[in-house]
Formats: C-alpha cells, structure tokens, sequence
C-alpha cells in the first residue's frame, strides 16, 4: 500500500510539521477547473487522459471554480475571455493556484505584435504560478510544469513571520 | 452550369442599372460588381431564377481596399479618406453546380449595403463579422450587432487598415 505501509514501529502515532502535513495534502490532491481555452486545451485534455494520466497526481477536473485549487489557463486568452477568466480566479477558495500554459497565455505568442484582440499574458491580470513554454507545450510539458508546482507549494510555510 | 459571362449577361439584361461591370482582368475567377443598395433585388433573382438556382452563400466577406488618399492624423499616425469597403460574396447552387462570385463596393465615411439575410439565412452571421471587423453598415439586418469583439468596443474596427489599437480596454494593457 505505498510508502507509509508497514514502516510505523509504534501503533498508528505520526508526528509532522503543520507546514508539512499541510502541504503534502495541498499538493497531492490539486482539482483542477474543467476549463480549456484554445489548441493547448486538447494536449491539457491528453494530460487526463489515460495515456498521461494527470489522475496519478491528484488532478482531476471540476466543473465549479468553487471546488477548484488550481486553474491552467490553456490557451490564446482574448480581451473579451480576459475578464472572464478573472471572475473565475475570483470564485476559487484560496489556497489557489495558476498554470500558464503555452505561448499564448505566457506572452501573447503569435499574437504579440499584430493581436488586436489578444491580452498579451494572462499575468495582466491573474498572478501566475508557473509558466509552461512551448505552443503548444506537449503533455510531457504540463506534467513538468505541474510538479514545479507541487515543488512550489512543497516549500511553502503557513507559519505566521514574526517582525 | 453557366458561365460568369453568361450569368452576367442574364443579369445585365434584367438589372441593367444596379449590375456595373463583369471583371476578368484579375487573377482569380471573374466577378461581376453590383450597386451596394440593389444587391439583395439581385441575390433574390440568382437564388429563385430555375436556370440560375444559388441556393448557398459560401461565404460573405469585407475587405478594406485602402484605395483613399493617407493622410496624417495630427497624432504622428495616419489614417485614409476616401475610397471604398468592400463586400465579396461567393454564392454556389448545389442543384446546377455552378458558382459565382459578386462584388460591391460602398464610400468608407459612410458604408452601407442592404443585408442579404432575407435571401439566405446564413448571412446573418457573416454581415454581423463584417460589420464588426470593417464597420459596415449592413441596411435591413435583423440584428446587426458585434459577433467577436466585445460588445462594449468603441475603439472602431480593428480589420481597417488605418485601425489603431487602443492603451487600455477595462483596466488590461493592449499594446506588447
């Protein structure tokens, strides 16, 4: 039954760090919104499928940005879908967490110069967590990009700073 | 299946005002160029006449032939005036096999050319495209409003040639 099987010497006691515990829960169950923008949202759509299996890390899509931790944002992001979007980072409960993926939704991509209707990066005005590369980036890719992410939140203290 | 020439003859001799000239002289297929405000009268007649049958507008489509003078704008830009927008339509019968392509021009201060929504129903979108990406006015169009850019746009139509983008739309930077 995995790593924890039958390494405990005494009874069922664990002892952790908040930090950890939290974040090994945070990281190993990231659903993410069912949401897919352009030609990336086929290869994200590869990604769950059986062949790549995002399952395997937690990931599974949902249909309510309410019941979401991550967004990957998958796609050309245009003016128009720009403010949607933030509505839909608006809804997600916090912790949250934002994927761009590929050219377009890095820096505009193709669109950079001649992309009258084109947001030139959703960081415009989403923050972004971690940036995938490619156009569109390969399954192989997002799956990189998702544990750049999982080694983010890894590394995260929830402890409060003293001054 | 008929030919342009012949086509245009046909239409020359029922429409002898609204129908301008067959054009030949370009290198794609011929096409015949009609009045902007008579050019629904003459989509009626090739889709109901039995010889002629077009029964599908392939597809309806605005081009801005920049053929005005450029002037500068006062704002280190340039902008056209004078000349023409125009809309192509590339019209099928699937009964006689036969296709044709119709052209027709309208001023660029005020662009106007009665909608053929009436005549084939798909029109209706592509005219709504047109109007959103080169402003024209298409007359008699049931609901002639933006299809792919925002519905609040008001920095004009950005397939114009002398369209300038603007710095901000709701709060987002546009430029690179």
């Amino acid at each position: 039954m995995g790593l924890l099987d039958k390494q405990f010497a005494n009874e069922s006691i664990v002892i952790a760090k908040v930090d950890d515990l939290l974040n090994w829960s945070r990281l190993s169950s990231l659903w993410q919104v069912g949401f897919g923008l352009a030609c990336c949202a086929i290869e994200m759509m590869a990604t769950s499928a059986s062949h790549y299996d995002f399952d395997r890390f937690g990931v599974i899509p949902r249909p309510s940005p309410r019941q979401s931790d991550v967004i990957i944002i998958s796609g050309t992001v245009t003016l128009k879908m720009a403010i949607r979007i933030k509505r839909l980072y608006e809804q997600m409960p916090d912790p949250k967490y934002v994927i761009s993926m590929g050219s377009c939704s890095n820096s505009g991509g193709p669109y950079w110069e001649h992309g009258y209707h084109v947001l030139k990066g959703v960081d415009r005005v989403i923050p972004v967590d971690v940036y995938v590369p490619g156009c569109p980036p390969r399954p192989e890719a997002l799956l990189e990009g998702l544990l750049k992410l999982q080694e983010k939140i890894r590394n995260h203290s929830s402890v409060k700073k003293s001054a | 299946m008929k030919t342009a020439q012949d086509i245009f003859n046909t239409l020359k001799e029922k429409f002898s005002d609204s129908i301008i000239e067959l054009i030949s002289s370009q290198p794609v297929e011929s096409f015949i160029t009609v009045n902007p405000l008579e050019i629904n009268k003459v989509c009626l007649f090739l889709r109901d006449n039995e010889e002629l049958l077009f029964d599908n507008l392939m597809n309806l489509s605005g081009v801005d032939d920049a053929n005005g003078k450029t002037i500068p704008d006062g704002d280190s830009g340039t902008k056209i005036e004078g000349g023409t927008l125009s809309v192509y339509y590339h019209i099928e019968s699937t009964k006689l096999k036969h296709k044709l392509t119709l052209k027709t021009s309208s001023s660029r201060e005020n662009p106007e050319v009665v909608s053929v929504e009436q005549v084939w129903r798909h029109a209706d979108w592509h005219e709504r495209e047109a109007y959103d990406l080169f402003g024209i006015n298409f007359l008699n169009h049931p609901d002639l409003r933006r299809i792919l850019m925002p519905y609040d746009w008001e920095f004009g139509f950005p397939l114009r040639k002398d369209y300038k983008n603007p710095e901000f739309y709701q709060g987002m930077k546009v430029p690179n």
